[in-house]
């Protein structure tokens, strides 16, 4: 580092220690995961207080293919967004706008196969067809809903970083975003786990 | 303070700093500095006044029940009537005054108390006030059409689905708790990240005042119980509006879900209310027992045992549901446990009394109200506990008297203890001690009045929720007194009011420090300037106002320039540096409209118009974060 005037002005520019930021997008994404939780719980126990078959019948266990490739299209996309945040704290702004690129499409692409997913499952039952139905629907939209909040931000951090607002001095945003990218990753596991693999057991 | 510091260039003088200090922090009274301004007094004394307004028009609600009650037979109230006002005098008594309330408290003082310029993020701070305030509005506006939710303060399913609630009401009390969810967090959020990182230099965990422990300990039951009401209002909007089953027997639903989610979020929301009440105990008794709270730790180790504990004790409101045996037990044992860290808090203050030197003033005597009546109401709350006795009283007036013991008692008194301590910090003005004097004794006597005989009427078999009830039960005495009681109830809390406004308009003003307080909201001016300290204090102790290392820093060391807050690390309070504090700006009222065009979208069926709030959310919001223009150099890029 070179000579600087005062401690104080240089951590101005660069704060050592967590920012505030992060422990508002830390506390945000635990009262957001403890959203999932409830949803979740409410999940299982209209589950087990209701009959031996789940899903109750007619309805039949939830088709595996295409969540499977869901998921291998989501997981996967934490991988630029962790990418482009190690490109810019070293200052690569090309790798940051490739990293974003890439989850953006990762990210669309999922929902569209999450749309084509529904355009199947609505042929077999709705929102309103009973509850397991209400639970079903209201779980994955409220992910997909995350996802496409998730794809704002990261859309908008794209269009900044072509203005240049980012480097390694200055990237803030760029953690925050991946944060809640991963949050949204992981909730996903969750999902995928209690409502597509779970009946089958 | 570190050696290099010395090195930095002085600012020529004081006053200087001082003047540039209010160039950077002032704000020029106009129209658009009310509206935009991220002030966190400014916004604390908001949130009290909407809070104080709503406490208004919820009481009012009470002495309406109280006077249809006052007589058998009475027809002052259809039974419709009745439940719109007992279901919103709960719903607002709960979730638009004490929090809110408390949040506005917390809001002014936290800062101060730690020795910060402002919350950690002031913008999200007067985002959260506004949407408080539109929430409050949509729901209390539902009374003067006659919509107003009716199916009591927990919405119990299936009463308060379809079909046996239509009409717009409790899609009100759903979607307007929802909304009001969103301020809640967003406060409760600002709150922990508040003191985490920006506590004055020095204030290691081990030296932060207790009500600041209490602000975050009820920040973090908020970030882990609301979700399961936002979820389970959710659930009912969807059952009732889209066809939904979540709570729905004949179709697979569960109505027993709805009480679990309810409770997960409604017990620890006792101690939300109460938890911050506790707090101001904790700050007011120093100044007038001239001495600091016995046992610092253990009162610490208190708070977050509460926190954590008040999870495991939901199922103690649905004892009467039918839950298998075992599960009742543990949850009694939750119940009964729950009383030992709130007994240490007393018994803390008791010897705090003993061993000060008392100065008998009336936040002091409201203090000793709090005690009285928070004991009783946790006196009748151990016999809850008890899963025979509580089998009995269910849902009688006994039930209506335990928990306004609790919760007038136990956050009321001390809030009332509060305003009186702080007004002369929120105004600059004193109150007159003898118009004071009154307001407590009848606010006491009347508060007792009105809730003791319902122990006896409760007993007696009364149920709660009736509108009325026939006249040889022998209930008509005990009613009377009651009502009678609420009327003097009522007196004494406008004399509280009325010497609040009297102070604002004519009190003599107030000294930076009338009581010889201990913590640093005292170590300014009354009221603070806009930056609040002109030099972040170094603070070496629990009692930094009584300590002559901090008062001394306090005149001597250098200001901290620009419009700027200083960091700190979490555990240990050192220095980390300064950060820049964003400017006051229109963004956040216009995110918060946003959210209020979607819940009266939804609430009217209007789903476009809902849409076009969401839009003008997504465009306030990515305004909002958008990052300033940076040079490669200030960002800093790879050549
Ligand atoms: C200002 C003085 C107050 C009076 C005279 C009063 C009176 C009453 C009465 C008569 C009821 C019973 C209605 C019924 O069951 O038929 C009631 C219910 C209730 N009160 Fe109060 N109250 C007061 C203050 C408060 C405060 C400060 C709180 C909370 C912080 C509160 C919270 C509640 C709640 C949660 C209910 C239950 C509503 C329901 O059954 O859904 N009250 N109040």
């Amino acid at each position: 580092m070179t000579a600087v005037t005062s401690p104080r002005l240089l951590s101005a520019e660069m704060p050592s220690g967590r920012t505030t930021g992060w422990w508002g997008m830390i506390l945000f994404v635990t009262t957001e995961a403890t959203v999932f939780a409830a949803m979740l719980g409410s999940y299982f126990y209209v589950r087990f207080q209701s009959g031996p078959q789940w899903p109750p019948p007619p309805l039949e266990d939830p088709k595996l293919m295409k969540v499977i490739i869901m998921t291998a299209v989501l997981l996967p996309s934490s991988v630029p967004v962790m990418w482009a945040e190690r490109g810019i704290r070293k200052g690569q702004r090309w790798r940051l706008r490739a990293g974003l690129a890439i989850t953006l499409v990762l990210g669309l692409s999922f929902l569209g196969l999450q749309a084509w997913e529904y355009s199947e499952d609505l042929k077999k039952h709705t929102l309103t067809t009973d509850a397991y139905s209400s639970l079903f629907y209201s779980i994955t939209t409220l992910h997909g809903f995350h996802v496409a909040v998730g794809l704002l931000m990261v859309g908008w951090l794209l269009a900044a970083s072509l203005r240049g607002s980012f480097g390694y001095r200055r990237h803030e945003r760029v953690r925050l975003t991946a944060i809640y990218w991963h949050f949204v990753d992981v909730v996903w596991v969750a999902i995928f786990i209690s409502l597509y693999l779970s009946p089958r057991l | 303070m570190s050696v290099e510091t010395e090195e930095q260039a002085r600012p020529a003088s004081r006053s200087e700093a001082v003047a540039a200090l209010e160039k950077d922090w002032g704000e020029r009274p106009s129209l658009r500095s009310w509206f935009s301004t991220v002030d966190h007094k400014r916004i604390g004394r908001r949130y009290m006044v909407t809070a104080g307004i709503f406490f208004i028009l919820a009481g009012t609600d009470a002495m309406i029940l109280r006077t249809q009650l006052a007589r058998p037979n009475a027809t002052v109230l259809s039974p419709e009537a009745y439940d719109q006002l007992f279901t919103m005098h709960g719903t607002a008594m709960i979730f638009l005054f004490s929090t809110p309330m408390f949040f506005g408290f917390g809001n002014f003082l936290v800062p101060l108390m730690i020795g910060a310029r402002d919350m950690a993020f002031p913008r999200l701070n007067a985002f959260g006030y506004w949407v408080f305030a539109f929430a409050g509005t949509v729901m209390f506006s539902s009374q003067l059409v006659g919509r107003a939710p009716d199916g009591g303060w927990f919405g119990y399913v299936p009463l308060t689905d379809t079909p046996y609630s239509s009409g717009i009401n409790l899609d009100v009390y759903s979607l307007g708790l929802l909304f009001l969810g969103v301020s809640t967090t967003a406060g409760a959020i600002n709150f922990i990240v508040t003191v985490v990182k920006m506590r004055a230099p020095g204030m290691s965990l081990n030296r932060v005042p207790l009500f600041v422990w209490a602000i975050v300990g009820t920040s973090f039951m908020v970030i882990f119980a609301l979700p399961a009401l936002n979820v389970a209002n959710a659930m009912l909007f969807l059952d009732r509006r889209f066809g939904a089953h979540f709570f729905d027997p004949a179709h697979g639903g569960n109505t027993l879900l709805w009480q679990h989610l309810f409770w997960i979020f409604g017990h620890p929301d006792v101690y939300i209310i109460v938890m911050p009440a506790l707090g101001i105990v904790s700050a007011v008794l120093p100044a007038f027992c001239r001495r600091g709270v016995v046992a610092y730790p253990l009162m610490v180790l208190a708070i977050v045992t509460i926190s954590i504990i008040s999870f495991g004790v939901w199922v103690h409101h649905m004892f009467a549901t039918g839950l298998p045996q075992l599960s009742y037990s543990f949850f009694s044992a939750a119940s009964t446990l729950i009383t030992i860290p709130s007994g240490i808090q007393i018994f803390a203050w008791l010897f705090t009394m003993l061993r000060g030197r008392i100065v008998v003033r009336t936040p002091f005597l409201f203090v000793v109200g709090f005690i009285v009546t928070f004991v009783l109401g946790g006196f009748t709350g151990v016999m809850f506990a008890i899963t025979a006795f509580d089998q009995q009283v269910t849902d009688s007036y006994f039930v209506v008297a335990h928990f306004h013991y609790v919760l007038f008692g136990g956050a009321v008194f001390p809030m009332i203890a509060g305003i009186y301590y702080w007004l002369p910090k929120f105004t600059g003005k004193m109150y007159a001690e003898k118009l004071s004097r009154w307001a407590f004794w009848l606010v006491f006597i009347g508060f007792n009045t009105t809730f003791m005989p319902m122990h006896v009427s409760g007993l007696l078999g009364m149920p709660r929720r009736i509108y009325t009830y026939p006249g040889d039960l022998g209930w008509d005495l005990w009613n009377l007194i009651s009502t009678i009681g609420a009327y003097v109830l009522a007196v004494g809390l406008l004399l509280v009011l009325i010497g609040v406004l009297q102070a604002i308009r004519r009190g003599r003003l107030a000294p930076d420090d009338p009581w010889g307080g201990d913590t640093l909201e005292w170590a300014t001016t009354s009221p603070p300037r806009p930056y609040n300290f002109v030099t972040v204090p170094t603070v070496h102790s629990v009692h930094p106002m009584w300590d002559e290392r901090t008062t001394a820093a306090l005149a001597t060391d250098p200001p901290l320039p620009d419009h700027q807050a200083m960091a700190t690390s979490e555990l240990d309070g050192r220095e980390e540096g300064a950060i820049e504090m964003p400017e006051a700006s229109l963004l956040p009222l216009v995110s918060a409209l946003g959210i209020l065009v979607v819940v009266l979208g939804l609430l009217w069926g209007w789903y476009w118009f809902a849409g076009a709030g969401a839009l003008l959310i997504f465009g306030t919001v990515a305004r909002w974060m958008w990052p300033p223009e940076r040079t490669p150099e200030e960002a800093g890029v790879a050549s």
